[in-house]
């Protein structure tokens, strides 16, 4: 008897993440979903600039690469051109959260029915360990030697809380993919957040906080400490929005 | 019997990519073509999956071209130089992934913020690819509201059959001027087949993929020779341009766009005082009409190339006749357009130097 098969969003093109990335777990929740939901053969990714660029050879579904940060741009025209299309962007918070704000909240004020799968953690992982928008105050990166002093270089951005603020958007819930309990409440926010854009709802987003052993420079192990630690009680998860429920 | 409407040429413009079947619109507010976006907004809605939107950003607009294209729809954005710059980043993707769309520059004058009047100084900017990286559009220059309509058309069919992006280089009085238009010689628009489209795998084939990324470069050479003998075909094939009085001539203006428009009268005026000067007129000013200039530069003595910039084109008419004859520049740059007796005295200067050499 089969009790665990591969998911038939994944292509099966091995990933290239480092030992202890959690960019593989959210990758296949974000498969498992859209199989589950049905909408594979309708669903058009938009793959982002970073260390999940190559997500365009991951999910088993029509995929587009787009330029850093303009994900949600590409993604209005994706699903513009279509409605029936089932259309996500997956970026990391250098894509999304810093040269990619415009887009991001633009979208979002715009109630795009897309969904937005937004990995958090804290750093420029594919051009090797840079501050982003999201390092932490006083986290060491390679742009921030001495750590991050919020005095000269200004505070993390919150993007859940941020968006919360914006009419357009309808659901943002901010997760974390550290332990099994937290990668199952992951899994249920990513099926809403397409889910309300199978019934027309619109903008949703989930942000996933996620861990980068290499560029953190610990073990996977204490990777996953560090982020309950640290992370988790600077950006809070929760729900920040809602209005899924509510009718137009 | 024709028949004929007066119209802007933004105006006319729009509603010849919603007859060449574009859908999709993606704009952003800038003089001198905002009437673009304007007529769009009113029109599109009203037509089945038409789609107006005005983006947050010229970088955004740009992006959603991309998003439209890659699922193998006729897509278009206009806009004018400074948003052009902020569109070439998006450009230089387009080519990347090798998607076809139409972007509209109604060219001001630069740098920076430059002015609004007209202005032909987008020109390198256009025909050298127009963003980072090894790549071209294809690049068509109207002189007319009515060739504006037909470009248009053109453009489409063009886009589609080379998997590029066309621009059409106008300028702000191209875009501004109100001329009698037919839309009745309009070409009838070809359809591509595009397998290479996102519209969903149905669980029923591989998935497609849209993407400018190639980390190795064995591939990403390999990938680009591949573009370039596309390009080669443009070359070989889409050269358009136009002659005007070049029979007898001895002297050879250049000129596309509105300059060739006031070159013409200058031509006349010129004819009339006994000098022997005609035009060629590049329509497409990339691929660029080499071989013609270069037969030309057999029979004529000299060239004068009259832009709206400060010699930009030049360059490419000395590089198509490999300097075999002098090319004169007669220009104005910042908004201002040469007049037919600011041209015809360079002509007149040029004649009576001339044949020494």
């Amino acid at each position: 008897m089969t009790v665990f098969e591969k998911t038939k969003g994944l292509t099966d093109a091995p990933l290239h993440y480092c030992p202890g990335c959690t960019h593989g777990i959210i990758h296949r929740l974000v498969a498992e979903v859209l199989e589950e939901l049905g909408v594979l053969g309708k669903a058009i990714g938009v793959a982002p600039v970073g260390c999940s660029v190559f997500a365009y050879n991951y999910f088993n579904c029509d995929m587009v690469q787009a330029a850093h940060g303009r994900a949600p741009a590409v993604a209005t025209g994706v699903k513009r051109s279509d409605e029936n299309n089932i259309v996500f962007t997956y970026q990391g918070d250098g894509d999304l959260a810093a040269i990619g704000t415009a887009e991001t909240v633009h979208a979002a004020a715009r109630r795009e029915n897309i969904t937005v799968i937004f990995v958090n953690n804290a750093i420029y992982g594919m051009t090797g360990g840079q501050m982003a928008p999201t390092t932490l105050p006083g986290q060491v990166t390679q742009t921030s030697p001495y750590g991050r002093d919020v005095t000269k270089v200004g505070y993390p951005v919150k993007v859940c809380e941020m968006l919360s603020n914006v009419d357009g958007a309808v659901y943002l819930e901010r997760v974390a993919v550290n332990n099994v309990k937290n990668v199952k409440k992951a899994k249920a926010a990513i099926k809403k957040a397409f889910q309300n854009q199978i019934d027309g709802k619109g903008f949703s987003l989930v942000e996933v906080l996620s861990t980068c052993p290499t560029n953190w420079g610990k073990t996977p192990e204490d990777s996953l400490v560090w982020l309950e630690e640290n992370m988790i009680p600077y950006y809070p998860l929760g729900v920040y929005k809602d209005i899924s429920d509510k009718e137009d | 019997m024709s028949d004929k409407k007066l119209m802007k040429g933004n105006e006319a413009m729009a509603e010849a990519a919603i007859m060449a079947g574009c859908r999709h619109y993606f704009g952003y507010p800038i003089t001198p073509q905002t009437e673009v976006a304007a007529y769009m907004s009113k029109r599109l809605p009203k037509i089945d999956g038409g789609v107006f939107l005005q983006a947050e950003s010229e970088v955004a607009a740009i992006n959603m071209v991309i998003g439209v294209a890659s699922t193998g729809k006729r897509v278009m954005t206009s806009s004018s130089s400074p948003g052009i710059s902020l569109k070439s980043e998006g450009i230089s993707y387009l080519a990347g992934c090798d998607l076809p769309a139409l972007v509209v520059n109604v060219q001001r004058g630069g740098p920076g913020l430059g002015g609004i009047q007209p202005s032909q100084s987008d020109y390198f900017q256009a025909t050298r690819g127009g963003g980072h990286g090894d790549f071209h559009m294809i690049v068509l220059a109207p002189n007319s509201v009515n060739e504006m309509v037909n470009l248009t058309v053109k453009g489409f069919d063009l886009a589609d059959k080379y998997r590029m992006t066309t621009m059409i280089l106008a300028d702000g009085t191209l875009g501004q001027m109100m001329e009698p238009v037919s839309f009745d010689s309009i070409p009838k628009s070809e359809t591509v087949e595009k397998p290479w489209a996102l519209t969903g795998t149905k669980e029923e084939r591989k998935p497609n993929i849209v993407n400018s990324l190639a980390l190795n470069p064995e591939h990403l050479e390999n990938w680009n020779l591949e573009r370039y003998e596309r390009y080669a075909k443009v070359e070989e094939n889409e050269v358009m341009y136009e002659s005007y009085r070049m029979e007898d001539a001895e002297y050879c203006i250049v000129a596309f766009g509105v300059a060739s428009r006031v070159s013409q009268n200058a031509i006349d005026a010129a004819r009339e005082k006994g000098i022997k000067v005609g035009m060629i007129r590049p329509i497409t000013v990339w691929p660029f009409p080499k071989k013609v200039l270069f037969e030309a530069a057999d029979t004529v003595k000299e060239f004068i190339c009259v832009e709206l910039n400060m010699g930009q084109m030049i360059e490419d008419v000395e590089l198509a006749i490999k300097c075999k004859k002098p090319v004169h520049s007669c220009t104005r740059t910042g908004g201002m357009i040469p007049s037919p007796e600011f041209i015809l005295d360079k002509i007149c200067e040029v004649a009576k130097n001339g044949g020494s050499n």
